[in-house]
């Protein structure tokens, strides 16, 4: 029996198609689990109150965010501490056409998206010069510079300053959709899209060139692999991800203000990459979801367990802390990590 | 589609109706009243935390004096952790999920913002909010949002006033931080000072957050003679001014706002005996004063501290200021009587006359009016003597309009 089993592996072209899972096919439990969350989205915000699906859409938003590092750090091996200013030139290009120029909402996201898009290539470029830790330095400086030149006097006429800007979400232009239910699916939509193109990139021949310079920048190289241009247009792709999250984020809240965008923004969106898992797209919801979760149960939690001490919210954090390191703990490699995982100890190859 | 677009319809109206019926605010029933707040128990301003914390203490001393009109108070503060999204998310929580009465003491200039147009939209009194800007208080275009605390402007028309009756021929250096904050200060000068303020100040300098230093301001400021300094600037550049006057030998009547007026952030890291001299406001009963060792609401206030909050440091200022805004709040529903809902709770903190509040110095009270939203606008000119801040001279008010 272990023989034919061991001889049936060796003849097998993809052990991931026929593999078995609890009796039922891997490529099965793709289909399954992705009708599943799709049905779940759509429905959800139906059987939701509002104040909830306000919550799902800025976790989308954050996943959205998550995904764009993703592709820079988890595909490419960049290191990005400066996510959160790009996600702040993206919530400021759409609040600023929106509030001063009076575009409407939905022509603002693209644009938001190609200005990050631009803004990360052109940063990517002397970005190429520094490896790992560097690179994270250098992100960090634009983490920390950004809230400071959203506040500088000259750009007030545009950015408001500390102020900040004011904006409404868009109306639902559907009767039976109420206005967080619209903004919800316009997210979502945002989110599918994004997802589909992030799929295909790493998936194609550009996917493999952003992950070989990952895995091996020299081999890259020799292989012929133009691995400035690759880099530069990673950052660029990741911009445009953020940047559009930026923008969708400026909807949710409905205001921005340069303490929206500190460099704390750009530690939540590392925290859930490296929740989710690097390198992977679907982890990225469990990222968004993390981020605006977590610290909420925490606080809940210490709520239940302390009462009305008002000593006890100085332990916030420390439950935060401590959900942290377990989740480290227990799944090194993020969620995604996990899954691949659980599925290597417990499939079975297939017949 | 069709079913679920009545079952939306049927719980809309519902709500709606709800809404119409009940004469009480959400939040309030017979024997409970919901308080919503947001405070920065983490992230860089945590240190404010510990202005939610002592109020929370407030109520449940409240709670176990048997409330207020027999009902207790339900108070839910939640962190924000400072970031402006996040308080949106925190609120909207509070307003639609908690369904709270009304919002109290939220804490922090952006993140109010976030919020200011959306409580005004809900209907949600947004009251006494833990900031000193000046755009609090504007009754017609935000009904339902109040301040508490003497705001920029008033401290600013103070010190005009300060300068005019001591210092009528004096030479005016004035240094301010370049946003809303110290313009802010600078708008309530000139309100004070009408056309003296163009006679009198010499020089006037600004300096951007980001800057690394501000010797050159300094310099330029001596360079003008002036024999009084407005010095408008947070902790850090106000350290950096103290020690930059005293390297050059400028000594001019220095005049430094409250927002940078203390002894640990400020007087300490620019050296004590250089900072001999700074005159300064307070509103309130700082605990670390001689003066109150034997005051006996001080001391009041100290066994309070020990019963309810004995995690909390007696020695901090902000402490205090918790205790006086939560009597703020327990007037305003004292006099709310049985009628609580949300437009009688604006319209009772918008008539407040005359209010004393315990550890507000004394004389001091709370006073407002359906057009004036600014609580407290009495302050008392401060020296410090190498030590601590001694309170001079008789208490000042300037109104805000």
């Amino acid at each position: 029996m272990a023989l034919s089993d061991a001889k049936s592996v060796a003849m097998r072209p993809n052990p991931a198609h026929t593999a078995v899972l609890f009796g039922i096919k891997l490529p099965m439990w793709n289909l399954y689990l992705t009708v599943i969350g799709i049905a779940a989205a759509l429905v959800l915000p139906f059987v939701v109150e509002g104040f909830t699906v306000f919550q799902l859409t800025q976790a989308l938003v954050y996943a959205i965010a998550v995904l764009g590092l993703n592709l820079l750090t988890g595909f490419n091996g960049q290191f990005s501490l400066g996510h959160s200013a790009f996600y702040a030139l993206g919530a400021y290009t759409a609040a600023i056409m929106v509030e001063r120029y009076e575009v409407a909402f939905y022509w603002t996201i693209l644009p938001a998206g190609i200005i990050c898009f631009i803004g990360g290539f052109l940063f990517g470029l002397p970005a190429l010069r520094l490896e790992g830790l560097f690179l994270a330095l250098a992100t960090f400086a634009l983490a920390v510079a950004t809230p400071q030149l959203l506040r500088y006097e000259h750009f007030e006429g545009f950015t408001g300053g500390v102020q900040g800007i004011d904006l409404f979400k868009p109306d639902s232009p559907i009767e039976f959709l109420g206005g967080d239910q619209w903004l919800y699916f316009v997210v979502l939509v945002c989110g599918a899209l994004l997802v589909v193109g992030a799929w295909n990139l790493t998936r194609g021949r550009t996917g493999r060139a952003i992950m070989a310079i990952r895995d091996n920048p020299l081999a890259a190289r020799t292989m012929g692999i133009n691995t400035s241009l690759y880099k530069s247009v990673t950052f660029g792709v990741s911009g445009f991800y953020t940047g559009i999250a930026g923008a969708l984020g400026a909807a949710v809240a409905e205001f921005v203000a340069p303490d929206s965008f500190t460099f704390f923004l750009s530690v939540w969106l590392l925290v859930g990459m490296v929740i989710g898992g690097l390198g992977s797209i679907p982890a990225a919801i469990v990222g968004g979801l993390f981020i605006l979760y977590v610290p909420n149960i925490s606080e809940a939690l210490i709520g239940q367990v302390f009462g009305d001490d008002p000593s006890a919210k100085a332990l916030i954090g420390v439950a935060f802390g401590c959900f942290l390191i377990f989740a480290v703990y227990v799944m090194p490699n993020g969620l995604a990590g996990f899954v691949r995982w659980f599925v290597a100890r417990y499939s079975r190859p297939g017949i | 589609m069709k079913t679920l677009h009545v079952a939306t319809a049927a719980v809309a109206a519902t709500m709606w109706a709800g809404a119409a019926i009940a004469g009480n605010a959400p939040g309030v029933t017979s024997t409970e009243i919901k308080i919503g707040n947001t405070n920065p128990y983490s992230g860089p301003a945590s240190s404010y935390g510990t202005i939610g914390k002592s109020i929370g203490a407030c109520w449940n001393w409240v709670n176990d004096t048997g409330g207020i009109n027999g009902r207790k108070i339900k108070w839910i503060s939640l962190d924000d952790g400072y970031s402006p999204p996040k308080t949106k998310e925190q609120i909207r929580k509070l307003v639609e999920r908690e369904k709270v009465a009304f919002t109290f003491q939220t804490l922090g200039t952006p993140t109010n913002s976030a919020v200011h147009r959306y409580m005004n939209k809900k209907q949600v009194p947004h009251l006494f909010v833990a900031t000193g800007a000046t755009k609090w208080g504007q009754p017609k275009k935000f009904p339902w949002t109040m301040g508490w605390q003497p705001n920029y402007q008033t401290v600013g028309a103070i010190f005009g006033n300060y300068i005019l009756q001591n210092y009528p021929q004096g030479k005016v250096a004035v240094m301010y931080q370049n946003d809303d904050y110290g313009k802010d200060y600078v708008i309530g000068m000139k309100r004070a000072m009408g056309d003296k303020y163009a006679k009198q100040v010499v020089k006037q300098e600004t300096y951007e957050v980001t800057d690394p230093t501000i010797d050159s301001q300094i310099i330029a400021l001596a360079g003008s003679g002036a024999d009084v300094f407005v010095n408008i600037s947070i902790p850090k550049f106000a350290a950096q001014a103290i020690k930059k006057m005293h390297a050059i030998g400028w000594k001019p009547a220095h005049i430094l706002n409250d927002v940078a007026a203390s002894i640990a952030s400020t007087y300490k890291p620019a050296g004590l005996e250089k900072a001999k001299g700074i005159i300064s406001v307070d509103f309130y009963k700082d605990p670390n004063d001689p003066e109150w060792k034997d005051d006996p609401e001080t001391n009041a206030w100290r066994a309070w501290m020990d019963k309810y909050y004995p995690g909390g440091d007696k020695s901090n200022k902000m402490n205090a200021y918790g205790y006086a805004v939560c009597h703020t709040m327990i007037e305003v529903l004292k006099k709310a009587g049985n009628d609580l809902s949300r437009e009688n709770i604006m319209k009772q903190a918008s008539s407040l006359k005359e209010v004393h509040l315990p550890m507000l110095l004394p004389g001091m009270y709370a006073d407002t009016s359906p057009t004036d939203f600014y609580p407290l606008e009495q302050m008392q000119m401060t020296r410090f003597d190498g030590t601590r801040s001694v309170r001079f001279g008789p208490l000042i008010s300037a109104e805000t309009e």
